[in-house]
This record gives C-alpha cells, structure tokens and sequence, in this order.
C-alpha cells in the first residue's frame, strides 16, 4: 500500500496535529516503511484465531458505590492554561449545532 | 433557513416513516461510573472532579459496581439478554467537554441486547424491539461566552464545568420502528414516557428530562411505502420534553416530505431541535463526521456477570408498569381516563401510598389529581415534591369522613400542611379550622339568616324546599364556612318547615 | 568519589537505621554527585534538593525516635519523569507538558514515600516513554556514563544512567516494550519489569495501557527486589492491578539457588543477527547457570517472530488514543490562542508544537491502525498475534521454569545513529516485547562487556505471570559467580566521571 502525504494529512487531522507540508513529505515514506514491516501480521492472523485485548485474564474488577473527596478546585484550575468563573476556560468551540 | 414543509396528513398519505430512538439514562448512582467524585446535582462548578473524571495524565478508570447492576437490572426490565462476557471501549473524537478525548462506551459488546416492550398507544399496545442498552460516561458542560444568545454560534470563548463529567450513563437504543404510520409522534412519546416510568419504578435515574437525567436523540426517516427500502435518515438532538418529543418528529416528518416531494433528497445529517421555534436545524453532516475508532478499553477488564448474580438482580425487578397500572385499575376501580391522568400527571405511587394508608382510592385520586397538583404546577415543583405525605393526604381524608372538616376547610388544611404548621389534626386545631355542628352556635346564626332574608323564608315555608340552599349559603359565610352545612340545613327545616 | 556512592541501597538502609550514618548525609552526598556529574549525563531533568534533604531528615528524625521504618528507609531515589508526583513537575519528557504540576501522586509515588524513600528528583526520558535511546526527550538526550557518546537505552535512559553514574542507588522505570530492560542491558544495572499487574499503574501517564508496567531499577539484585517489594501489590485505583500477595521476591534474591531450575534459552531470540561480543557473553552466562546446577533446554517460540509487528500495531493504537488527552484545553501547552482561533484550531496547533518526530510517527500509525477499514487487517490482526505469543509462552513454561535470552541485540549504539531510522531503533527492542505482548514478569541482568566494544551486555529471564521470584533467583545466582569471577562487581569498570565542580 502507497501512504502519500495527502493520506497523511488526513490521519494528521483526525488526531488533531498540524503536519507542516514538509513533515508531511518527511513522515509519509517512513510511515510507509513501518506500515509495510508491521503488515506481516496479517498472514499469521487466522480467522479461527480468538484476538487478545489484555495480556491477563482477569474479569469483574468494580469499586463500591461510595463518593471520596474529590480535588480542592484550587488544584483542579492551578494546571488551567486560562481559567474564568471557577472554569476552564478555553477558545471558542466549533458546535454540533449550526 | 427555515425550510418548508409539507402539511401532516398529507405527508403520512404519502410516505410511511420510520424511527429510531436513542435515550440516554442518567443513572443515580452516589458516586460517578469510574471515579469517587459526586454525581449530586448543582454543585459549585469543578467541585466534583478528580483526576480520573478530569481525564488528567496517569489516572485511570475502576468501574462502579451499582452501576452495572443498574445496567443489568434496566436491561432485564426491557427484556433483553445480558452478556455473559462484554467489554468497555474506547470511542475516540476531540471535544473539549470530553476530558481524555475518548468516551468510555460499549461498542460491540453491550451488557443488553435483543429486548422489547410493549407500549401504551392511547390505550392500545404497540411492541417497540430494543436494540441493547449499554453502558457510558457523561461529559461536562460547556458554557458560551460572548454570544448574544449564550448560544456556541458566535460565542468568542468558552467556559467548562466537569462536575458531570463521568457520571454514569445508561444508552438504550432502539430497532427501527416500524408499523406506527401517522401516529409515529405518539408511539416515540408513549415510548419515552413508558422508559420514564419504568427507570423510575427500578429506582435507577431521577429521569428528570428538563435537568437532563433522561434526554432522547430521534432518528426518522421516510420510505414511500412499509415494503420500500429504508430512506435517508436525520438524527435530532436536544429533545428534552416529552411533548418535544412528539412535536419534533412531526415537524421532521414534515420537513423531509417537503423534500422529498420536490425531488430532493434528505441530507444524512445531525439535526437540532429549538423547542421556541418548533424547527429543526442542520449539524455538522456525516459526511464529515467522525471516525470514533472504537477499541477495547485497557485500563478496564472484562466483565463477565455470573448468571447468578444476573438471577439476584432479576428478583429485585418491580412490576412492569403496565401490568401493575392494569392491575391498579382493576383495583381501584378507575376508568381509563381517570388512570391517564394519575399516570400524567406523576400521582401514581403517591396514590398507591396514599391508599395504604387508609385512604379510598377516589377520594387519594380527588387531592393528588386535583388539588395537589394544582398547587405543584403553581409553584413549578413535582408533585412527589410537595412537603405533604400520603400518610397526610390519607389523615386530611379521614378528618373529612369523620365530619371534622368539610372539603372547602380541608383545603386550608393541605395549606397548613404545605406550610409546615404540623399534621393535618394539628392544623384544624391551631387555624381554629372544625366544623361547627354545635346547636346553640348553629342556631343563632340560623335565626339570622331568616331575619335578613324573609322572602326567602316565604318560600321555604310555602313549600319550595330547595330554596334551603340561600339560607345554609347565608349561615356558612357568616360562619366563615366552618359550619357543617348538613345541620343546618335541617334546623332551618325545622324552623320553617 | 564519596565513599556512600558505590554502596548497595540495602547497606545503606542497614547503616541508616542502625544510625551509623544518616540519611540526610548520604542524599547530601547524591546530590552532590547530581551537580558534580549531571551537567554531562544529564539523567535527571528534576532535582528538588531540598525537598530531597528534608525527606531524609524526617527518616532521621524517626530513626532517632525509635520508630520502625522500612527496609528502604532514607535512601536516594530518581523517579522517572512519567510517574506523577505532587509538587514536582511532571512532563514526560515532553514539550507539551512543560511545567505541569500534578495535583495527585502516582500509586508508586505514594508507596515510595510511605516507605521513607528519598526522592531526589525526576529522571529523563524519551518523549512519552516512545524510543530505545533517551534521545527523543524534549529536553535533550541523557548520556551513558559507560561511553558518553553512546546511548544509555530508552525510554529510561535517566533511570538507567542515574545508577551507572552513581547519582542514585537505586531509580524507578517504566517498561512497555523494554524500557526498563534494555536501559538496563546497555548501562550494566539491573532491571525489572514485573508481571502486568503486579506494580500499579496509577498515576503512570499511559504510552500503551495494556502494555506499560512500572519496575525497579538497581545496581544489584537484592536492592531491585527490595525496591519490588515496596512498590508492588494490589492497588484498587488501578482496574488491571492483581489482587494477590507479592512474590517473595527478596527470599528469592537472598537465595540465589537455582539448583533443578530448568531454563529455556529461546531459539528465536540469538544467533545471526546478534552483535557477537553480545552473543558470546550470553552463551558463558548460560553456561554458567548450568555450571550452579540449572537445567538448560533449548525452546522455540515460532511466534515472536511477528511480536515486534504485532507491538508497533498494537502500541501506537493505544498510544494515539492515550495521547489525545494532551489537547491545550485543561492543563499542560497551549499554543495559537489568539482569541480568534477556535478550540480545534488551538488543539492542532498545540499538539503539533508540543509533540516531537517520534510521538507524532506512532499517533499517525495508531490512528491509521484503528480507523474503519483498517481496523482488521491491521490492529485486529496484531491482537491475534498477540494471543499466539501467550500461547508460545504458555507451552514453553510447561516444560521450563524461566526462558533466557540477550537482553538486547547489541550494545549500545553512537548517540544520533538511528534518529531518523525508526526502524533500527525499533530492532532494540526485538527481545524485550514478546514478554510485555503477554504480560509476564521479565528482567535484564548484567553479564559482562561486549570483547569488541567493552560495552554492557545484559541477559534477560522471562518467567510466568506471578513468578516473579524466579527472575530474581538466575538474576542472584549469575550476580554471585559473575562478581567472584571479575573480582567485583561489573560497575566498578565504568569510567571515573571528571566530576565538574563540588
Ligand atoms: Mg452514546
Ligand atoms: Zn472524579
């Protein structure tokens, strides 16, 4: 499979980082390159073969149903880049709604 | 843009619609679904967050057991299968009131699948299939500054609160809906109101729609005729009443026929709802949405519940609530029309309890329907919120049948009450409120009355009994209403008669 | 070089408790070390001396008192910049987390500190813990006090170099794909990366959830099972965290006896390919364990050959998800918020200033690897070879009690040499993933240097979940042997550092 820059600009945008052209240009052969030495895993990847999501097979871990203090709001809002009104406050967001 | 649309009944002529209902449940749990924080609502802003629920670097995840429970329990209640194996995923997309930017959901593998239920449709049933129910977390809450309207378009900035932010959600996701033709609106209403009672009956979510507890995403989409293929469907967001609920699938059931007259098609899209217009405007498209990337969650394992556990749980389920509204019914001996009412207006458990306490069923029917819930929609509150019991209202009932009060004092009671001067008993006693059958005092008040009004008087002693009524009228204002009007009614016979 | 420098963490405790000397002089004399050397390592990126000198004050102050503490109490510790702890910044080596301050402490921040530990400062690393050379961290590579023109390994190259340079007797790492073990391997230290589960996760800002587990990093063995012992156990804030007692993994060090063990040396992992000084030091450790009376078997597992596939599937998926959290919008970097840009604007402008070559490479792949269409062929298919891995494991442990294999396939390479080569530096990692793809415990013991290059070599044991006993049992027998061999131990050869000032 061929990864061009335009396909990298794509996957760039859906994980909200913005590829400069050259980056672009520097990063789609290399992706290339580790995409095609990672793609060998789908000739072992039968069908009859179950996928494992954790490495331990452990199951049912839950907490009980008990409120715990939560941050004093000081320390919620200190690592705030802008903070207004005991919120975050953050740049004006792009809405579902039009 | 306004769009046009197409008159209702004309557009059900022409198109057979079909829909699909997503509602998200709030849970009331104490505690949010993966965290310790608080999930009471109308905190201080940010005063409910921890690292977990603010998704800051290195927290993680430990999921809350009641919550499952919860989930199995809603999902037994729609009838549904419960996994015996299912997993927490990852659904990934930005968003700011999102703080990892992944929302722990279930993806392919809901902890309920394949239920059903059977609605009330103005009196008859409907069979609406339930897809799954799964469960999620919520986000927090953006406000918009600098807008005219506080609306997001023109806002210049934003503020965020996450006090909701984990709170345990529960999804319920309908199969499509078909077969409602032109009473589609009232099917998805009675659905969502059916969804209501029944999270309230299991004790799971506050569904308090207007704070957000239960809010329905409606999907319609409209076919030419039940054997044609499924059309284009709209999803419309923000439907956040019950009577919204049916007033935005009529609306939107207008607007795509409108389209779809004309030749153009429906546009697969986000639509939002403006209760104060009665439209529905376009979102983003989904051509351009998100790709959410789903995958197992790994900071969550498995959960795999016992079929014992599942089995305990079943025996904690109450009665659907259709049947136990039937076997009410039957009970108390309402017509359908009077139990539509108990059910609409929220008075049904009021009333069972109030019945248990003592009290007829018509006459707990009469104070809750009536003058109860007048008062409750007076002062905008429920009206299992009001500060009178059913164990007051059963003890006001019995002061009437015993002829301590008439049902004109008795209103001054549940004021009292309502008041906080104390039980119904201690409020006829303190507001000086009991009927007075007392003959020396009824006595006087009679003579009185035959002085001030000799015509009248004229008339009863001629025969025209029924004329007794402007003279008892008479003795009961000057008596400010506390006389018992069944006495005196007798003396003035017996001084006239 | 101060005479409390070179000594193990266990005899310093010993002596710190007994008050034959104090805790406060042994981190003053760390710290020390830390300005005198620091400048040209550069392990730490954060030192709180003062912070660090009350600690240990406060151990004295309980010693004097007569209150019992741990058997790690007072000694100097270097945490790695990924563990969160309060009043220290946290920032994982990353631009996007410059001066972020974390309002809660890591489960293994917290058990270090109940312990009486002292700690010094945070260790560098590679940005985000993604890389085998400390060369991708933001704040600029550390250096391997063996060569320093070579790497100290990665991600945790400060933890590792910290030890070897004797500004710390002890740090703490992280290990998602051998970011403990091959720092270790390169640096002549030990490293330990416990059973998936058996340290916590909380407060460990996730690379790949499923992968990442937080280890001890020592000079010896005894001294990594007692820093094991401190951290390890079940944590209930962490939902992967096993629910069971601690291996006694300090017996098990103390004893050293590996008499009937029967060890499998794994054919995949050797032979062509392998550096020769690497491979020749390895096969003498091997023949030295079966000299103490080990059994040595060969075994295969056919499937490892797709694990290094198979991991950089299956980490970027989870790391692009992990990641998408450090978006401008609550803590941390926020680039381009002029008051005209919009939330997304901002977020796009940040992640792409804050985040370096090597974490933008693996959140590509990883969103790549996940997106629909994608999805089986890739990402799914990586899981499936991930279970053949358990599997190959499993049946190897049927017939052996602990798997061996080189740590690493070379030693450590010329700093700058496979910057821009990502698949070179992925190969440092060939040996080290297979056990984090199945989550057993795994650990990296020095063995000698390289005849070619007079380089570290280390040897790694894989041993079954909760086993993790059996890895500190080959790791104190090949440390007994090997230091009566050389006349002492192998980190008496490295390299006097010209200590800059005092
Ligand atoms: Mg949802
Ligand atoms: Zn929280």
């Amino acid at each position: 499979m061929a990864l061009t820059p335009e396909d990298v600009a794509k996957l760039a945008a859906l994980a909200r980082i913005d590829l400069t052209g050259e980056e672009l240009q520097h990063l789609a052969p290399q992706l290339e390159g580790i995409l095609e030495a990672v793609a060998s895993v789908q000739q072992v990847a039968d069908a009859d073969i179950p996928p494992t999501s954790h490495a331990l097979p452990l199951t049912n871990v839950f907490r009980p149903d008990e409120v715990r203090p939560s941050l004093p709001r000081e320390d919620v809002l200190a690592g705030a880049p802008a903070a207004e009104e005991d919120r975050f406050r953050v740049p004006r967001i792009l809405g579902e709604e039009a | 843009m306004s769009a046009a649309v197409m008159d209702y009944d004309e557009a059900l002529a022409a198109f057979d619609p079909v829909m699909g209902l997503e509602v998200h449940v709030e849970l009331s749990t104490a505690s949010k679904m993966f965290c310790g924080c608080s999930t009471a609502f109308g905190a201080p802003p940010n005063t409910q967050t921890c690292p977990v629920c603010l998704g800051l670097p290195g927290a993680l995840p430990v999921v809350n057991r009641t919550a499952v429970e919860s989930a199995i329990r809603i999902g037994l209640a729609l009838n549904c299968s419960i996994a015996e194996w299912c997993r927490f995923a990852r659904k990934n997309y930005f968003y700011p009131d999102m703080p990892k930017n992944y929302q722990i959901s279930q993806y392919d593998e809901p902890i309920a699948f394949d239920g059903w239920v059977e609605v009330d449709v103005d009196g008859e049933p409907f069979r609406i299939e339930i897809e799954r129910a799964h469960m999620e977390e919520d986000t927090g809450k953006s406000l918009h500054v600098g807008g005219s309207t506080g609306r997001i378009h023109g806002a210049s900035h934003s503020l965020l609160d996450y006090n909701r932010s984990g709170v345990p959600l529960i999804e319920i996701v309908t199969k499509p809906i078909t077969g409602a033709g032109a009473r589609a609106p009232e099917v998805a209403r009675a659905y969502v109101a059916h969804l209501r009672d029944l999270l309230r009956a299991l004790g799971v979510s506050d569904v308090r729609m207007e704070q957000g507890s239960l809010r329905c995403d409606a999907n319609v989409s409209l076919r030419p005729d039940p054997a044609a293929p499924l059309g284009t469907r709209t999803e419309t967001k923000n439907v956040n009443s019950l009577r919204s609920v049916e007033r935005a699938l009529r609306y939107e059931i207008t607007r795509q026929a409108a389209l779809l007259r004309e030749g153009t098609p429906v546009t697969q899209e986000t639509r939002h709802w403006h209760e104060d217009t009665g439209t529905t405007t376009a979102g983003r498209s989904k051509e351009t949405a998100e790709d959410y990337r789903y995958f197992p969650e790994p900071d969550l394992v498995p959960v795999a519940p016992s079929r014992e556990w599942v089995e305990e749980l079943r025996a904690t389920l109450p009665e659907q609530p259709h049947l136990r509204r039937k076997r009410l019914l039957a009970e108390w001996g309402y017509t359908e029309l009077e139990m539509r009412d108990v059910v609409s207006s929220g008075a049904l458990e009021l009333i069972e309890q109030t019945v248990a306490a003592g009290c007829a069923p018509q006459a707990a029917r009469k104070w809750w329907v009536g003058e109860l819930a007048r008062r409750a929609n007076e002062t905008g509150s429920e009206l299992d919120a009001l500060p009178i019991s059913p164990a007051q209202v059963a003890q006001l009932q019995q002061l009437v049948e015993a002829g301590t009060i008439n049902d004109k004092l008795a209103r001054q009671v549940i004021e009292g009450v309502l008041a906080g001067e104390g039980e119904p008993a201690e409020v006829v006693e303190s507001r000086g409120l009991a009927v007075v059958s007392d003959d020396d005092a009824l006595g006087a008040a009679v003579d009185a009355a035959i002085a001030a009004n000799p015509d009248v008087a004229e008339k009863i002693r001629g025969g025209k009994v029924q004329a007794a009524g402007a003279l008892i009228g008479a003795v009961m204002k000057q008596m400010r209403g506390q006389a018992d009007a069944a006495r005196v009614r007798e003396l003035i016979l017996a001084r006239l008669g | 070089m101060n005479e409390h420098l070179r000594r193990s963490a266990a005899d310093l405790a010993a002596d710190i408790a007994a008050r034959r000397i104090s805790s406060e002089e042994v981190t003053r004399a760390h710290l020390e070390r830390i300005e005198a050397v620091d400048e040209e390592v550069h392990a730490f990126l954060h030192v709180d001396g003062e912070r660090a000198l009350a600690a240990a004050r406060d151990v004295d102050a309980r010693v004097a008192a007569g209150e019992p503490v741990g058997p790690l109490a007072g000694v100097p510790l270097g945490l790695k910049d990924v563990l969160t702890m309060r009043g220290a910044p946290t920032t994982c080596g990353s631009k996007i987390l410059q001066g972020w301050h974390p309002p809660y402490d890591a489960t293994v921040t917290r058990r270090l500190l109940e312990a009486g530990l002292v700690v010094l400062g945070k260790t560098n690393m590679d940005e985000f813990a993604m890389g085998s050379s400390t060369e991708n961290s933001a704040y600029g590579p550390t250096r391997n006090p063996w060569d320093t023109s070579r790497i100290p390994g990665g991600s945790g190259g400060g933890s590792a170099a910290a030890l070897a340079a004797f500004e710390a007797p002890l740090t703490i790492g992280t290990d998602t794909g051998g970011s403990i073990r091959q720092p270790a391997a390169v640096t002549g230290t030990v490293g330990v990366k416990p059973t998936y589960g058996g340290t916590s996760r909380y407060g460990l800002v996730a690379l790949a959830s499923s992968l990442d587990q937080p280890g001890p990093c020592a000079r010896t063995v005894l001294d990594a099972a007692l820093l094991h012992e401190v951290i390890g156990g079940h944590d209930p804030l962490d939902s992967t965290s096993i629910d069971a007692p601690v291996p006694d993994v300090v017996g098990a060090a103390r004893s050293g006896d590996v008499t009937g063990l029967k060890v499998g040396v794994v054919r995949e992992l050797g032979g062509a390919g392998y550096q020769p000084g690497v491979q020749q030091r390895f096969d003498e450790a091997v023949a030295l364990l079966s000299s103490l009376g080990a059994e040595v078997v060969e075994v295969s597992c056919p499937s490892f050959e797709q694990a290094l596939a198979a991991y950089y599937l299956i980490l970027p998926s989870e790391c692009s998800s992990n990641l998408a959290k450090f978006d401008a919008m609550r803590f941390g970097l926020r680039v381009g918020d002029d008051g005209s840009r919009s939330a997304e604007e901002v977020m796009n402008l940040t992640r792409e200033a804050g985040f370096g070559d090597e974490v933008k490479r693996r959140i590509i792949i990883g969103t790549y690897a996940l997106s629909s269409g994608y999805y089986d062929a890739y990402y799914g298919s990586a899981q499936k070879v991930r279970t053949l891995i358990v599997r190959d494991f499993a049946a190897a442990f049927e017939t052996v009690d602990v798997l061996v294999s080189p740590t690493t396939p070379t030693t450590a390479w010329p700093l700058g040499e496979r910057v821009d080569d990502p698949l070179a530096m992925y190969a440092a990692d060939l040996c080290t993933i297979p056990s984090n793809l199945a989550g057993n415990a795994s650990a990296s013991f020095p063995v000698g240097l390289a005849p070619e290059d007079g380089l570290p070599v280390g040897l790694q044991v894989i041993a079954p979940p909760m086993a993790d006993d059996r890895l500190y049992r080959v790791g104190a027998a090949l440390e007994r042997a090997l230091t009566e061999q050389w006349g002492g131990s192998l980190l008496d050869r490295v390299p006097e550092r010209a200590e800059v000032s005092a």
